[in-house]
């Protein structure tokens, strides 16, 4: 019973982070990826604070998610190389927690910074400070969100490790909190109750916790196999 | 034991060769009730049905868009389920159904996104319209695509076919709440939302050629799903018997 609750969640979760913490690379690619793909859009449109401002919402949720995207491909397939993922594989327990403890760990290491980094970039695009808490709030569950589908697709896509086919799989997947993400920033920007989008960015995550690690389970078995 | 003999019929029903059998014979008629249920409506649609009040005859579309559409997305469900019932009972059958079902709901989809472009260019003045339903479908169309493609990943046919049933029922989840999303999208950001004659508010001499030409597509589905299932199955057990035994029959009939 003790194996099953606490079924590793900690232990994936600790040595994930401490992985990360050792390679600092990959801990800071995704964020100067998200803050400069930010820095081209004035200079790809125009360095209008209206505009800029107009467009915000939408450019901050969409960098989210290519961020996200760029990062969640590795998040087996490491594992599979250094033959970890044999090791987690030969329990014979579902792999719910140990799943849920890796993503927990990506989210730590990618969601929360980015998250943390967006007044940066709602600040370059003039984004009205009443919409500040509600664009931290939609990301910090929204990328959440993000890694636990991302993490199906990665698991899916295993035995070539990901790319463009990742990309593919995903982003339908993604359309969903893209557009309640986006409404949550430009609903406060517009001065409307922004909590609606929110609790449904809520409502996701806790579909996707409850699902998404039977899927991924699923998927990682046949990882090995396939 | 009363419990293992009811579900029989349900194991037969997955071996390939039965299917194989059974379905020959059933091509011919079914091919016969598709052909006239597309050929009349086609007719009745295109020649006889009244032209719209405001669309004049470009509405016409609809007997093909309608129809496709429909099909498509209801052929999403049809390849889920059919991968559901592989994964859970581990029919070799099911599997090839889904496998079958990809590519032919991914060209449903396709036309169905065409046939809109197109005939939006006379309704609303442009050829893409950022539309809930519009926008939904384009979705689809990856969703299709994406089980298409992920078969390729896996060197085992059955290591594909799982993963592609796990896809499938992801984006089953999916489907509803993208919908949905999207419906809710389109209200938020386009106030001057677009509508066409809705099918409940069509006039009968309009909507019964849509009801015949929709009858023809499932029907026009079904068979191509046959089609495509039965070249999977000849694929896959080239080293049956029943296999060899029929390749040497037909060459003996030549």
């Amino acid at each position: 019973m003790y194996n099953f609750l606490s079924g590793g969640f900690t232990a994936y979760l600790y040595r994930d982070l401490l992985l990360s913490i050792r390679n600092k690379s990959d801990l800071v690619k995704p964020l100067i990826f998200f803050l400069l793909v930010a820095a081209l859009v004035p200079l790809a449109i125009a360095p209008e604070a209206e505009r800029l401002a107009e467009l915000a919402p939408g450019i901050i949720w969409i960098l989210a998610v290519l961020a996200t995207l760029l990062s969640v491909e590795h998040l087996f397939s490491d594992d599979l190389n250094d033959g970890c993922l044999e090791q987690m594989l030969i329990s014979p327990n579902m792999l719910i927690l140990p799943i849920l403890g890796k993503i927990t760990a990506h989210w730590l290491v990618i969601g929360l910074p980015l998250t943390l980094l967006s007044p940066v970039i709602g600040l370059w695009f003039s984004l009205p400070s009443v919409a500040l808490i509600p664009m931290i709030l939609s990301l910090a569950i929204g990328t959440a969100v993000l890694s636990l589908i991302g993490a199906v697709g990665a698991a899916l896509t295993l035995p070539r490790q990901g790319g463009v086919l990742l990309a593919l799989l995903v982003m339908p997947l993604y359309m969903p909190v893209l557009i309640f993400g986006s409404a949550t920033i430009q609903s406060a920007v517009d001065g409307l109750d922004w909590t609606a989008p929110l609790a449904m960015l809520a409502a996701f995550l806790a579909i996707a916790i409850a699902l998404c690690p039977l899927a991924i389970n699923a998927g990682l078995r046949l990882a090995k196999n396939g | 034991m009363n419990l293992n003999l009811q579900w029989t019929w349900f194991h037969r029903l997955g071996s390939p060769r039965w299917f194989y059998q059974k379905t020959q014979r059933w091509l011919p008629w079914l091919s016969l009730v598709m052909s006239v249920l597309l050929v009349t409506g086609l007719v009745w649609g295109l020649a006889f049905a009244p032209p719209d009040a405001k669309q004049g005859n470009s509405f016409r579309i609809i007997y093909v868009h309608v129809p496709a559409s429909v099909v498509a997305l209801a052929g999403y469900y049809i390849m889920a389920i059919a991968g559901a019932v592989g994964l859970i009972w581990r029919i070799k059958l099911a599997y090839m159904l889904m496998r079958s079902a990809a590519p032919i709901g991914a060209a449903l989809t396709f036309i169905a996104l065409v046939t809109g472009a197109i005939w939006g260019k006379p309704t609303w003045g442009a050829y893409w319209e950022w539309d809930a339903r519009i926008t939904s479908m384009l979705i689809l169309l990856f969703l299709y695509l994406g089980v298409m493609a992920l078969r390729h990943t896996y060197s085992s046919n059955e290591a594909a076919d799982k993963a592609s049933a796990i896809l499938g029922l992801v984006g089953m989840v999916n489907v509803p709440i993208i919908y949905k999303s999207v419906d809710w999208w389109q209200t938020l950001h386009q106030p001057a939302t677009i509508k066409f004659t809705g099918a409940p508010s069509m006039h009968p001499d309009m909507f019964m050629p849509l009801v015949v030409m929709i009858l023809g597509f499932y029907l026009f589905y079904t068979v191509s799903l046959i089609l495509f299932a039965r070249a999977e199955i000849l694929r896959r057990e080239y080293r049956a018997s029943w296999v060899k035994q029929l390749v040497t029959d037909n060459s003996a009939e030549k």
